[in-house]
C-alpha cells in the first residue's frame, strides 16, 4: 500500500501540566488527525484565530515541541521514535518557513550564509561549484538571481524578498514537506501574490506538499487544496477548500467567513460583542464553541461533538447540528 | 426628502476638521535624510472617516504622528502645517497649549493600542487620569458615572473599570483605548492600525465600535491601515500613500470601482477574494531608496504604464473634483 507522506494521529498538546500537576492547564491541541498523501502534492491550510492551536501544530510537526500524546508518522516512521540518522533525514525533508522575515536572519552575515550552512549541514554538495549551482537553482525557483542578491545583507532587502529567500532556502534541501507558518502575514499586500504563487509552483512542479498555517481564509481559498479549521485546539471543520468556504457547516466557521471584510460590499447586520470570560472553557466535555454558538442545544454541553461527514468529498464538521439526536 | 438630507450632510461635511498642508517629515541617517512624508496635503471634514492606506514604510504612521506633533528624533518635521477646526494651529502651540490640545482636539489610538495601557493601573484609573488632566478635578461619583458611560459607549460592562489590562482580551483592551480617546470628545480621532493583530470576528466588533462613536458624537476619524478591504468597511474616503507621497485621495465607492492611480489599481487587484478564485496580480520591481528618490514620479520603478514624462516630472496631486485627487501623468491635460 502507498503509505502517506505524513500521518498525524490523535495528536494532543497540553501546556502547563508537567510534574507540578498544576490545575491551570491549557489544551492547545486536542486529538488532531491529518493525513497527507505522498502524491499528488497538496497545499493544506491550517486556519484559525489566535490561540486556536495552529502554530502549536506547526511546532509539533517540526519537532520544536513534544506532544503530550499522539503520534506523527513520516513516510511510515514514527517521528518521536527515530534514531539519530533518521531524525536528521526527517529534518532535511521537512522544512520550515516562518512568519517574520525580519528576525530569522543574522544581520551580521550576507544572505548567502543561510544557504551555506544549510548545504554544509546536510553535505549536499561536493564542491564549491556544485554548491553554487544548487543555490542558483533554488534562487531561480523564486525568481531571483544569485549575483544580484547573495552578497547583500538582510537590511538591504525588502520583507518580500527576504521571505522569498527563506522559501528558496527551504527548497534548496529538496524537502517533501514545507511547514509554512503565516508566511505572508508580514509581507505587503502587493508583494504577497509572488510568494503565494511560488508555493503553488512548488506543489505543481516540484511535488512538495505544504502545510500552510494561516489566519487569513482568503489566501487559503486562493491557493490551498484542503483546509482544516481549528477552534481552541480542535478541528471544527475540514474538507476541500472551495467546498468548505463556499458552503460552511459549522456555526463558528459561518461566523468567521461572514466577518471577513470584502472590499466590494459592506458587512450586513450587527455582530454582538462576546462576553470574554465564557470563551475560555476549560472543561474537556462538551463543545468548546457552546457559549458563542447561536444554535446551542443542551446536548452540546454534555458531549463533545465528533467530526462527521457533512457533505460531498471529504467535508467534515464537528457539530451536533448534523449528528442524529440520541433516542 | 432624500435630497435635503444629503445636502445637509454635505454642508456639514464641508466644515474642515483637519487641514494638513505640505507636510514634510525627514528621518536623519548617516547616509542622508529618509523622506518619510513629502508634501502631504489632506483635508478631513467634520464627521468624516478617512482611511490612510499604503504598505509598510510608506509614511502613513509618520504622517499620523506628525499631526499630533509626536515625531521623535531622528525624525523631524521640515515643513508643513496642521490646523484643527480652522483655528488651532498645532505646530504653533507652546508646550502647555499642545498638552491641552492632545486628547481634547486630537486623540490618538496608537498602533498596538492594547500594549499602550499601563499594566499596573486599573482601567478606570487610567481613564480618570485623562479626564482629570484635561478637565480638572471632578467629584468621585461624577467621574465614576462618566467612566461607566464611556465604557458603555464602546460596549463594555462597567465592571471592566475595576480590572487590570491583563485580565482583558485584545479586543476589549482595544475598546478601552477607544473609550479613552473619546473621553474628551475630540474633533479628530487618529487610529493607527486599530484592528491589526485581532481575529476577524473581534476585528469586526472593534470596527463597529468605531462606527458607533462617529454616529454618536459626530467626530472625524483618521484610520490608518494596510488592509484595504477592512478599511473599506469603515471609511467615506480613502487616501493612498506610496513612498512618502499621497498618490490618490478618493471616495470609497469610486476607488473600489474605478481606481485611477496605477498603484491603487495594483493594491485593489492584489486583494485575495473569498468568493472567486482568480489569478493573482503580480508586481515586479522594488521601491527606490527613500533617501534618494528618482526625479519624476515615485512609482516609476514599479509602474506598468510608465511613460517618458514619469522619469522627469513629478506629477502634482491633481484635483479632479473637490473629493478626488490623483497624482499621475495619465490624468490631466498636459499635451
Amino acid at each position: 500500500m502507498n503509505e502517506p507522506l505524513l500521518q498525524i494521529k490523535k495528536l494532543t498538546k497540553v501546556y502547563g501540566s508537567g510534574l507540578t500537576k498544576n490545575k491551570n492547564t491549557l489544551v492547545a491541541l486536542q486529538d488532531f488527525e491529518l493525513t497527507i498523501p505522498k502524491e499528488p502534492a497538496k497545499i493544506i491550510a491550517i486556519a484559525g484565530e489566535s490561540g486556536s492551536g495552529k502554530t502549536t501544530l506547526a511546532n509539533l510537526v517540526l519537532g520544536l515541541t513534544m506532544p503530550t500524546s499522539g503520534e506523527i508518522f513520516f513516510r511510515g516512521k514514527d517521528v518521536l521514535d527515530m534514531d539519530r540518522k533518521e531524525r536528521k533525514d526527517y529534518t532535511r525533508h521537512v522544512q520550515a518557513v516562518f512568519q517574520d522575515p525580519y528576525s530569522v536572519y543574522n544581520p551580521f552575515y550576507p544572505v548567502k550564509h543561510i544557504f551555506d550552512i544549510a548545504l554544509r549541514n546536510f553535505k549536499l554538495a561536493e564542491s564549491r561549484s556544485q554548491e553554487n549551482e544548487l543555490i542558483e537553482e533554488a534562487l531561480n525557483m523564486v525568481g531571483m538571481q544569485s549575483q544580484e542578491i547573495l552578497h547583500k545583507f538582510p537590511h538591504q532587502l525588502s520583507g518580500g524578498q527576504r521571505q522569498r529567500l527563506m522559501v528558496a532556502r527551504a527548497y534548496l534541501l529538496k524537502p517533501n514537506l514545507i511547514v509554512a507558518d503565516e508566511p505572508v502575514s508580514m509581507v505587503d499586500a502587493s508583494l504577497r501574490a509572488t510568494i503565494l504563487d511560488i508555493m503553488q509552483k512548488l506543489r505543481d512542479d516540484r511535488v512538495i506538499s505544504i502545510l500552510y498555517v494561516t489566519h487569513d481564509l482568503s489566501t487559503a481559498y486562493q491557493i490551498a487544496d484542503e483546509i482544516y479549521l481549528l477552534y481552541q485546539g480542535s478541528t471544527v471543520e475540514r474538507g476541500e477548500v472551495t467546498e468548505v468556504i463556499d458552503n460552511p457547516k459549522h456555526p463558528y466557521v459561518q461566523a468567521l467567513i461572514d466577518s471577513i471584510p470584502d472590499i466590494k460590499q459592506k458587512w450586513s447586520g450587527e455582530i454582538t460583542a462576546l462576553d470574554d470570560e465564557q470563551l475560555r472553557t476549560r472543561s474537556d466535555s462538551g463543545c468548546r464553541f457552546y457559549y458563542r454558538c447561536p444554535y446551542r442545544m443542551d446536548r452540546c454541553l454534555e458531549k463533545k461533538p465528533e467530526l462527521i461527514s457533512v457533505g460531498k468529498a471529504d467535508h467534515h464538521a464537528s457539530c451536533h447540528l448534523y449528528s442524529d439526536p440520541p433516542d | 426628502m432624500m435630497d435635503t438630507k444629503t445636502a445637509d450632510k454635505n454642508l456639514e461635511r464641508r466644515q474642515v476638521a483637519l487641514d494638513l498642508k505640505d507636510l514634510n517629515v525627514h528621518y536623519e541617517t548617516p547616509e542622508g535624510d529618509v523622506i518619510a512624508a513629502n508634501n502631504v496635503s489632506l483635508k478631513i471634514f467634520r464627521g468624516e472617516i478617512l482611511g490612510l492606506v499604503g504598505e509598510s514604510g510608506c509614511g502613513k504612521t509618520t504622517t499620523a504622528m506628525a499631526i499630533l506633533r509626536l515625531v521623535q528624533p531622528p525624525g523631524r518635521v521640515t515643513k508643513g502645517s496642521v490646523v484643527v477646526r480652522e483655528e488651532v494651529d498645532i505646530f504653533n502651540l507652546d508646550d502647555q497649549e499642545l498638552r491641552s490640545a492632545r486628547w481634547k482636539e486630537i486623540a490618538l489610538i496608537p498602533q498596538g493600542a492594547m500594549n499602550s495601557l499601563n499594566p499596573v493601573m486599573r482601567i478606570r484609573d487610567q481613564i480618570a487620569d485623562v479626564i482629570r488632566a484635561h478637565d480638572g478635578m471632578h467629584a468621585k461619583s461624577e467621574l465614576k458615572e462618566r467612566i461607566a458611560e464611556l465604557l458603555h459607549v464602546v460596549g463594555l460592562p462597567s465592571r471592566v473599570g475595576a480590572l487590570y489590562p491583563h485580565e482583558l482580551s485584545g479586543g476589549m483592551k482595544q475598546r478601552v483605548c477607544i473609550a479613552m480617546s473619546i473621553a474628551l470628545q475630540p474633533t479628530l480621532v487618529v487610529a493607527d492600525e486599530p484592528t491589526s493583530a485581532l481575529d476577524v470576528i473581534v476585528q469586526r466588533v472593534v470596527a463597529q465600535t468605531l462606527l458607533d462613536i462617529r454616529e454618536k458624537f459626530g467626530m472625524s476619524i483618521l484610520i490608518i491601515g494596510h488592509d484595504i478591504s477592512l478599511i473599506a468597511q469603515l471609511v467615506d474616503r480613502i487616501a493612498v500613500m506610496y513612498a512618502g507621497n499621497l498618490v490618490e485621495v478618493s471616495p470609497l465607492k469610486k476607488i473600489v470601482e474605478e481606481p485611477l492611480h496605477p498603484y491603487t489599481k495594483l493594491l485593489i487587484e492584489s486583494i485575495p477574494s473569498i468568493t472567486e478564485k482568480k489569478p493573482m496580480r503580480f508586481s515586479s520591481g522594488i521601491t527606490h531608496d527613500l533617501r534618494n528618490p528618482p526625479p519624476g514620479c515615485v512609482f516609476q520603478s514599479r509602474c506598468d504604464q510608465v511613460m517618458d514624462i514619469c522619469h522627469k516630472v513629478v506629477p502634482p496631486l491633481l484635483e479632479v473634483d473637490s473629493d478626488l485627487q490623483v497624482a499621475c501623468h495619465l490624468y490631466g491635460n498636459d499635451e
